[in-house]
C-alpha cells in the first residue's frame, strides 16, 4: 500500500510515459508498428477492445430504435429521419423490413462482434501472456492478422448497414430459405451477401486468434506454471478457444453451402419452393440441415460468449473477496464439463423444427445435464463470497451482477430445455428474456468487470470508482428492468421478432409493460455514457495506477506500470503457487502473489506445501 | 441547426462529466482516501444497496406477478396443454426457490462480509462433502424434471390416433391456408409445381382424385373432444404454426411436411364465457421469422361441439366445384365426370 501513495500527489497527466516504459524494447517502433500493425498482444487486445466498444454502441443504439417501435407503437418517429432516411415511412413509422434488419443486426453485432471478438479478443489477448508469464503470443504475426481480419469483417458488416436494400434481416440465425432467396425479403439480397462475407472473415479471425491462444497456453507457460496453477481466467480462455476452434469451421461450412445455394443454384437447403409467382427448380435440400449446422456452432457460441465472463469473474471475485476461489478443481472441472457438453446440446434450439421427436428426447436429456456444472459454478461463487472480506470495487460489483444474471437467466433454461414445456415457450419473449440475461447481460457484465479490473494494467491509470458505482447501479437495475418483464410477455405467448402484436387478441395486452421496457432500455443505454466517459477520460487523465492496485496474486501485476513489448523488463518470473492464496492463515498480508516461493512463507504453508520447498530450488533456475 | 444543438449538448454533457470526475477525485484526495483498497463508506453503501435491491426487486416481482397473473399462460384448451402447463409451473416453482435462495446469499450476506481492516476472510479453499452434495442434489432434481418432461413429450409426439381429423395448414408469405379432406376425409396430393394464382395449394388433380372433394375455408374449424392432426407445410420460407391456447407449435418447412396432433377441450363459446370476453377467438400465429408480414399471419380458429362441426363440415363446398373453370382448363381425361360427382349433392 505504501507504493500507492507515491502516485497520489503527482498531478494527473504529466507522467503518462514513465521511464520504465522503455526498459525492454529491443526494437524501434514507429507509430504504425506500435499502434496499427502491432504484434504486441497488449496493443492488439486494446484494438479488439476499442472495436468491441464501437460495436457495442452501434448494437445498443439499434436495439433502442426497435424498442421505440415496440414500446411506443403510435409514436411518430419522424425525428429519426435524418439518421434513418427512408427507413422511416411517410407515416413516420419504422419500416417493417428495417425493423427485422435492426433485430438481425443487433443480434449479429452483439453475439459475434461484441461478446466474441470484443470479449475473447480483448481479454484472451491481454491476459493469456501476462497471466501465464509469456513475452507474447505464440505467433505475434498471426495475432495481428486475427485483429485485421476482424477489422475487415467489421468494415464489411458496417457497410452493409448503409446499403439501399438494408442489411441482412432474417434474424441473427439467418435461416434459409428466407436468407437464401433475395425475393423473400430485401435484406436477403446484397445485405445477406455482405453478411456472409463478413462472417467468413470473422471466422478466419476467430480461428487465427483461437489457435494462438491454445498454442500459447500449452507451450509458453513460465517456469512452475503447471495447468493446476493456472488462474481460472486462463482455463476459461483456453477452453473458449478450443470451443471456437472446433465449432467455427462448422459455421463456415454452413455459410459456404448457403453461399452456394444463393449464388450457384445448388439445393443444400432449398426444396419445393414457390415464391413470387414461380416455382424454383430446387429439390431435395433441407432447411433443417442448415439449422443443425448453424446450431452446432451456435450453441458452443453461447459458451464462447459466456466462459470468458465466468473466468474473469472467478478471478475478480476471489481477489476482492480476499478469499481463495472455492473449489478450484470443481471450477475447472465444471468448465471442462460445460465445454464438452456444449457440443452435444445444439438441437435443443430445434425441438419444434420438425426434426425427429426422438432427437428431441436425447437433446433434452443432454441439455439438462449441462445445468449441473452450471449450478456447481454458482454455488462455488456463493461459497467464495461467504465469510469473505469483500472489497466492492466496480469490477467486483459487476462480477456479483454477473452471478445474479447467470442464476436468473440460467434457471429459465431449465424450463426451456424441457422439450414438452418448450413447445409453448419456443420463439417467445421467454427465450428472449432467458438468453439476454444468461448470456447477453452476464457476458456483458463480465466484459465490464474485466475492463474495470484490468484498466490499470492496460493503460497504467485508474478509472474513477464513484462513476463506476453509479454506472453499475443504473446498469444493473436497468438490465433487470428491461429483461425481467420479458418473462411475463413470454409466458403470455408473445412471439419474438414481431413488429407489433396488436393484430392478435391473444397478444393484445401488456402494452404498458412494453413501454416500460423500452423506457428502461433507453435509460440503461444512456447510462453507458458514464462508462464511456470514465473509460476515455481516465485513459488520459486518470490517476496513475499503483503496481498492484487490487493486491492481486496473479502474474500480470508483477509487470511494470507500462509494460513494454515483452512484458517483463528482465527475466520472466517463476511461479511457485496457485493464484488464490488470499487471507491464508498465518500470512502477514492477505495475499501471497504466485511468484512468492513457499520457502519465503514458512508461517503460512500447509503441510504438503512445506514438502514442495525442496523442489522449488530446482526450477527456480 | 439541430446538428449544432446536438453538438453543443454533447459537449456540455462531457464537460459536466469531466467536472464531476474532477470533483470526485479532489474529494478523495482531500479525505486522504486514495490508495486504500477501497473506501469504507462506499463499501458499506454498495453492500447495503444490494440488500435494498433484494427487497425492492423481489417486492416488485411479487407485486407485478400478482397483477399480471391473468395474462400468464393463456387459458389452456387442449389435453396435452394441461399437462405441459403443470410441468411448467412445477419447474418454475422449483427454479424460483433456487433463484430466491441463491439471491438471499448473494445479495443479503455481502453486507456482513464487507471489507473492514480488522476482519480477515475465512480460508476455505474447498469442502468435498459440500461440493458433492450440491452436485448430486441438482442432478437428482433435474433427473425428475427430465423424466416427467420426457413422458409428456413422448405422448405428445406419439403418432396421432387413426381416427383423427386431418387438417392441412400451409404457410406462405404472409398468410395461412387451410384444407380439409372433404367427404372422403382424405387430403389430396399436392405438387409445388402445380401452384399458380388460382390453385394456391398446388393440388395435383391429375395425380390424386381425392383432391376433388377437398375444401379450403378461410377459418380453421375444429370439433371439441376429437383428436386433430395438423399436416403442416410451407410454400416459400420457414413459418411456424403457433396456436397459443392449444399449446401447439411446429415449424412449417418447405420441402419437408411436418405434423402435430392435439385434442381441443373447449369450444370457442365455452372460452368466451369462461374468460368473460364475447370477442374471444382462438388464433393461429407465425413464430418463425418469415419476412415483412411475419407479425400479421393471423388466422381464426373456431372450436365447436362435434354435431355443430359436422354440420359445418358437410356444408362446405369443394374447391374444385368453386373453381370449375380451372378444373376444365386442366383438360383432365375424366374431369367432367369427376366434377359432376359434386354437382349431384
Amino acid at each position: 500500500m505504501a507504493t500507492v501513495n507515491i502516485d497520489l500527489h503527482k498531478s494527473v497527466g504529466e507522467h503518462a510515459h514513465q521511464d520504465e516504459h522503455h526498459h525492454d524494447e529491443h526494437h524501434h517502433e514507429n507509430f504504425i508498428t506500435k499502434y496499427i500493425f502491432t504484434e504486441d498482444h497488449k496493443m492488439i487486445a486494446k484494438q479488439f477492445l476499442l472495436t468491441g466498444i464501437f460495436w457495442a454502441i452501434i448494437g445498443g443504439i439499434l436495439s433502442v430504435i426497435f424498442r421505440l417501435q415496440l414500446g411506443f407503437p403510435d409514436a411518430n418517429l419522424e425525428f429519426l429521419r435524418p439518421v434513418l432516411g427512408d427507413w422511416i415511412t411517410t407515416q413516420g413509422k419504422l419500416d417493417q423490413n428495417f425493423y427485422l434488419a435492426l433485430v438481425t443486426m443487433h443480434g449479429t453485432i452483439m453475439v459475434f462482434f461484441v461478446l466474441t471478438a470484443g470479449l475473447s479478443g480483448t481479454f484472451s489477448n491481454f491476459l493469456i501472456p501476462l497471466q501465464i508469464g509469456a513475452r507474447d503470443m505464440a505467433s505475434g504475426f498471426m495475432n495481428m492478422l486475427s485483429y485485421w481480419f476482424f477489422f475487415l469483417s467489421s468494415v464489411v458488416m458496417f457497410i452493409s448497414l448503409f446499403i439501399e436494400t438494408g442489411p441482412a434481416s432474417g434474424g441473427w440465425v439467418v435461416y434459409p430459405p428466407l436468407s437464401a432467396l433475395p425475393q423473400a425479403m430485401p435484406g436477403s439480397g446484397l445485405g445477406m451477401t455482405l453478411w456472409l462475407v463478413s462472417m467468413s472473415l470473422f471466422i478466419v479471425s476467430s480461428l487465427l486468434g483461437g489457435i494462438n491462444y491454445i498454442a500459447t497456453v500449452i507451450n509458453l507457460r513460465t517456469n512452475g506454471m503447471s495447468f493446476s496453477k493456472l488462474p481460472l481466467t486462463i482455463w476459461a480462455f483456453f477452453l473458449t478457444a478450443v470451443l471456437g476452434l472446433l465449432s467455427f469451421p462448422v459455421l463456415f461450412a454452413a455459410a459456404l453451402l448457403l453461399i452456394f445455394d444463393r449464388s450457384f443454384g445448388t439445393s443444400f437447403y432449398l426444396s419445393e419452393i414457390y415464391i413470387n409467382g414461380e416455382p424454383l427448380h430446387n429439390m431435395g435440400g433441407s432447411p433443417v440441415l442448415y439449422q443443425h449446422l448453424f446450431w452446432f456452432l451456435g450453441h458452443p457460441e453461447v459458451y464462447i460468449v459466456m466462459l470468458p465472463g465466468l473466468g474473469i469473474t472467478s478471478e475478480i471475485i476471489a481477489t476482492n473477496a480476499r478469499k481463495p476461489i472455492f473449489g478450484y478443481r470443481a471450477m475447472v472441472g465444471s468448465l471442462l464439463a460445460i465445454a464438452f457438453l456444449a457440443f452435444i446440446v445444439w438441437a435443443h434450439h430445434m425441438f419444434v423444427s420438425g426434426m425427429n421427436p426422438f432427437l428431441g428426447t436425447i437433446f433434452m436429456f443432454l441439455t439438462l445435464i449441462i445445468a449441473v456444472p452450471s449450478a456447481v459454478k454458482v454455488f462455488n461463487y456463493l461459497a467464495t463470497l461467504w465469510r469473505g472480506n469483500i472489497v466492492f470495487t466496480p469490477a467486483m460489483l459487476f462480477s456479483i451482477g454477473l452471478v445474479s444474471f447467470f442464476i436468473s437467466g440460467g434457471v429459465t433454461g431449465i424450463a426451456l430445455g424441457n422439450s414438452a414445456i418448450d413447445i409453448q415457450l419456443h420463439d417467445t419473449y421467454y427465450v428472449v428474456a432467458h438468453f439476454h440475461l444468461v448470456m447477453g447481460s452476464a457476458s456483458f457484465f463480465g466484459m465490464l468487470a474485466g475492463i474495470y479490473h484490468w484498466f490499470p494494467k492496460m493503460f497504467g491509470r485508474m478509472m474513477n470508482e464513484k462513476l463506476g458505482y453509479v454506472h453499475f447501479w443504473i446498469t444493473f437495475i436497468g438490465v433487470y428492468m428491461v429483461f425481467f418483464p420479458m418473462h411475463y410477455l413470454g409466458i403470455a405467448g408473445f412471439p419474438r421478432r414481431y413488429y407489433s402484436w396488436t393484430n392478435f387478441n391473444a397478444f393484445d395486452s401488456f402494452s404498458d409493460l412494453n413501454a416500460f421496457i423500452s423506457t428502461a432500455a433507453i435509460i440503461t443505454l444512456s447510462a453507458q455514457l458514464i462508462f464511456l466517459f470514465n473509460f476515455f477520460y481516465s485513459m488520459f487523465r486518470g490517476r496513475l495506477a499503483p503496481a498492484n492496485p487490487w493486491r492481486s496474486n496473479t502474474l500480470e501485476w508483477t509487470t511494470p506500470r507500462f509494460p513494454g513489448h515483452g512484458n517483463w523488463p528482465g527475466k520472466i518470473p517463476t511461479v511457485y503457487r496457485w493464484p488464490y492464496d488470499y487471507s491464508k492463515p498465518g500470512a502477514k498480508e492477505d495475499f501471497i502473489p504466485q511468484t512468492v516461493p513457499f520457502s519465503a512463507t514458512p508461517e503460512s504453508n500447509l503441510p504438503h506445501e512445506n514438502e514442495l520447498i525442496a523442489l522449488e530450488k530446482e526450477f527456480a533456475n | 441547426m439541430t446538428g449544432l444543438l446536438l453538438l453543443t449538448g454533447g459537449i456540455l454533457v462531457i464537460a459536466v462529466f469531466a467536472l464531476v470526475y474532477r470533483i470526485l477525485s479532489l474529494i478523495d484526495i482531500a479525505k486522504g482516501k486514495q490508495g486504500k483498497p477501497v473506501g469504507t463508506t462506499s463499501n458499506a453503501v454498495n453492500s447495503f444497496l444490494f440488500i435494498v435491491f433484494f427487497f425492492v426487486g423481489f417486492g416488485l416481482l411479487f407485486w407485478y406477478s400478482g397483477k399480471a397473473s391473468e395474462n400468464f399462460l393463456p387459458e389452456s384448451a387442449s389435453e396435452h396443454g394441461k399437462l405441459t402447463d403443470k410441468l411448467f409451473w412445477i419447474t418454475t416453482g422449483i427454479t424460483f426457490v433456487v433463484f430466491f435462495l441463491t439471491h438471499v446469499i448473494l445479495f443479503l450476506t455481502p453486507y456482513f462480509f464487507r471489507y473492514r481492516e480488522n476482519r480477515s476472510a475465512y480460508w476455505w479453499p474447498d469442502n468435498t462433502k459440500l461440493e458433492v452434495a450440491w452436485t448430486v442434489l441438482p442432478a437428482i432434481v433435474l433427473t425428475v424434471l427430465v423424466l416427467t418432461g420426457w413422458w409428456a413429450w413422448r405422448d405428445i409426439t406419439a403418432p396421432a390416433p387413426d381416427d383423427s381429423l386431418q387438417v392441412e395448414i400451409v404457410g406462405k408469405q404472409f398468410n395461412w391456408m387451410v384444407r380439409y379432406g372433404g367427404k372422403d376425409g382424405k387430403i389430396g396430393k399436392y405438387d409445388y409445381r402445380k401452384i399458380d394464382a388460382t390453385n394456391q395449394l398446388g393440388m395435383d388433380f391429375a395425380a390424386d382424385k381425392s383432391n376433388f372433394d377437398d375444401f379450403t375455408p378461410r377459418e380453421i374449424h375444429l370439433p371439441k373432444g376429437k383428436s386433430v392432426l395438423l399436416k403442416i407445410r410451407a410454400r416459400d420460407v420457414l413459418h411456424s404454426v403457433f396456436m397459443p391456447h392449444f399449446r401447439v407449435k411446429m415449424d412449417a418447412v418447405p420441402g419437408m411436411p411436418t405434423s402435430f396432433w392435439f385434442t381441443p377441450t373447449k369450444t370457442t363459446e365455452e372460452m368466451r364465457k369462461e374468460l368473460n370476453d364475447p370477442n374471444f377467438n382462438y388464433e393461429l400465429a407465425c413464430t418463425e421469422i418469415c419476412g415483412q408480414g411475419h407479425f400479421a399471419m393471423r388466422m381464426v380458429i373456431v372450436v365447436s361441439e362435434p354435431e355443430e362441426f359436422e354440420k359445418w363440415y358437410a356444408s362446405q363446398e369443394p374447391w374444385a366445384k368453386q373453381n370449375a373453370d380451372y378444373i376444365a382448363s386442366l383438360n383432365l381425361e375424366n374431369s367432367k365426370e369427376l366434377a359432376s360427382l359434386f354437382n349431384q349433392k
